[in-house]
């Protein structure tokens, strides 16, 4: 009781003696646990000697002789650093192409009056509303047609204009004041000078908020690259380890089946965990990607 | 003009106004034509890969070709009626309602609860907030490849912690009577984090003052939830289904890694068989007219909410 006195603490004086807060509150302990079990099992089983066999493979406790068997196996069998390379070179040509168009379109609707603004808003806003993923069909057929087929720029084309960022640069931009530009104005600094020396510089929190959904939802995507890549080379992670997980699984090596997960979700997690709070605020101004 | 010569040039009455206007636009447009070309760059690829996405839907849509190298032919309608014809797209149209359903409304209530209980500030809250986060990181694949290992019959976690309890160990992805709901499992434990999100915003708007009155009136825990809290998340509920449906459709790789739509179509959804029929069957017709039946249906959905999103991003 002293534990929940103390977390609860902050509550209004009068509810603390409630007992229902309590009760959810240990179920959502007990859900968090729960939670947690299948990356428990991950790492567990990550560093299981195979020698264990298949019938301890889902022990929650770890094993007393540790391993890291699994994690070299999985990098024998599995492409990963080819996997890694790809996947860094899509989300970081999706992002920098990014950074440019929603800078240059979040300007225009933030600081410019133009004929049909309304109308390009909400064509903008049709984007945010149409999910990319269903488009893939003819995405497809375009990006063959572009003799994109089975390259990384195919991957990453789609992605490059984002209603998403470009409002997001716009809120960013119109909390500028714009007595700043006034001052830059008068000593002469063009349009894009303007932008990339005063606008740009004083938005870097939207920046990172942008990139870090970014980032994650193209680290994460896995039909549109299974759909456009055909060589084996130029598979991003998520499908290197979709092929990966099936030839694994033929042979019941799960323990190398948890290794390779592991190495494609590690980079992300240890992210998280140490920007946490930057990526919840981020994820909570995404909604919609 | 003035009223000294009424009607006296009536050629130069009507064309001064005109030239006027001309003028006047050219002016305006030549003002705007900096917003212009900052807006090309994105203008460009939206064109591409949004509304020429579109466009080439319905237009693919109207059109077969039976082999990959066969002419196209013009078909009206054809495909369309195919697709509805199909028991296949029907059977899927079918799973993905229960799926949308069944995936929605627990991954929503359990955020809600998440978010209720974790809504304070302190360490605990916070590494809780960040474990039941955690799903909403990783692919859907990755997830799938874990849950693989958790739906594995007879030693996988699930049979190996709870089967011992079960008379008969059933084959969760193996039966096609509930391969479908193991699979919405996976999409709850991956979802009801981030939905959490939303929850915890929304709760900030809940004036905590109005909350102790309640109380002092005599109002529990299940009143304030009822008569305070709710109503001052309705918006929030609203924007979270409306996702939460989007999710339902799109986020379904793990379809495609752990059942491919079986065991016999029962884990078909819709988008898998959108996917079949362009890279399977090489039939674009057949997927394009079911893109375009899939298309009008979420657009009727997101519709709804335009509004309200118009007005999120500050408006035109």
């Amino acid at each position: 009781m002293t534990l929940f006195s103390r977390l609860f603490g902050d509550a209004p004086l009068a509810t603390r003696g409630e007992i229902t807060p309590k009760l959810g509150f240990a179920l959502t302990v007990l859900l968090a646990i729960v939670w947690l079990i299948p990356f428990l099992w991950m790492v567990v089983a990550t560093l299981r000697p195979a020698s264990n066999g298949i019938n301890a493979m889902a022990e929650l406790m770890p094993s007393l002789k540790p391993t890291l068997d699994n994690v070299r196996d999985a990098w024998e069998i599995g492409d990963f650093p080819r996997y890694t390379l790809n996947t860094t070179i899509i989300c970081a040509g999706i992002l920098l192409v990014q950074f440019v168009t929603v800078t240059l379109a979040g300007f225009a609707f933030a600081r410019l009056a133009f004929v049909g603004k309304t109308v390009i808003f909400y064509l903008f806003l049709m984007q945010l509303m149409l999910v990319p993923v269903l488009l893939i069909v003819p995405n497809l057929s375009l990006v063959a047609q572009l003799g994109l087929y089975d390259t990384l720029t195919g991957v990453m084309m789609p992605f490059f204009a984002s209603a998403f960022g470009t409002f997001l640069m716009r809120q960013a931009f119109e909390a500028i004041p714009t007595e700043l530009e006034d001052a830059a104005l008068i000593d002469g600094a063009s349009l894009l000078q303007r932008i990339r020396h005063i606008y740009v510089p004083l938005s870097m929190p939207s920046f990172s908020a942008f990139a870090i959904i970014s980032v994650t939802s193209h680290w994460n995507d896995f039909l549109w690259p299974l759909m456009v890549i055909n060589s084996p080379d130029k598979r991003p992670l998520t499908v290197g380890l979709s092929v990966f997980t099936k030839t694994a699984e033929g042979t019941q090596a799960w323990g190398t089946i948890a290794a390779g997960t592991l190495m494609v979700i590690a980079p992300l997690l240890v992210t998280f965990l140490i920007f946490q709070k930057r990526f919840i605020s981020s994820f909570v101004t995404s909604g919609i990607k | 003009m003035s009223l000294a010569e009424p009607a006296a040039l009536p050629v130069a009455t009507s064309a001064a106004p005109r030239l006027d206007v001309m003028k006047r636009f050219t002016t305006r447009f030549k003002a705007s034509l900096p917003a212009y070309l900052l807006l090309l760059p994105s203008l460009i690829f939206l064109a591409l890969f949004t509304y020429g996405a579109m466009g080439r839907v319905f237009v693919d849509a109207l059109y077969q070709r039976t082999t990959p190298k066969a002419p196209v032919r013009f078909v009206g309608l054809d495909n369309i009626s195919a697709v509805l014809a199909d028991p296949a797209f029907t059977g899927a149209v079918v799973n993905n309602l229960i799926y949308a359903v069944g995936t929605a409304v627990p991954s929503i209530a359990l955020a809600l609860l998440f978010a209720l209980a974790l809504s304070r500030t302190n360490v605990v809250s916070s590494a809780l907030r960040a474990a039941l986060f955690l799903p909403v990181l990783i692919p859907m694949v990755a997830a799938s490849a874990l849950f693989m290992f958790v739906f594995l019959p007879n030693v996988g976690l699930l049979d190996y912690y709870i089967g011992r309890l079960l008379p008969v160990l059933p084959n969760w992805l193996g039966d096609g009577d509930i391969a479908l709901y193991a699979i919405m499992v996976i999409t709850v434990w991956k979802n009801a984090g981030y939905y959490m999100l939303f929850f915890l915003a929304g709760l900030q708007a809940v004036p905590e003052d109005v909350m102790e009155a309640a109380h002092l009136d005599g109002a529990g825990p299940y009143m304030r939830l009822r008569h305070i809290i709710l109503p001052e998340l309705k918006p929030t509920f609203l924007f979270v289904t409306v996702i939460a449906i989007l999710n339902a459709v799109t986020q379904v790789d793990h379809v495609f890694v752990m059942t491919q739509g079986g065991p016999s179509n029962s884990t078909n959804l819709v988008l898998f068989y959108i996917y079949q029929q362009a890279v399977e069957h090489y039939d674009v017709g057949k997927a394009s007219a079911a893109t375009l039946l899939t298309l009008a249906a979420l657009m009727s959905l997101t519709a709804l909410s335009f509004r309200t999103m118009a007005n999120r991003e500050g408006g035109p």
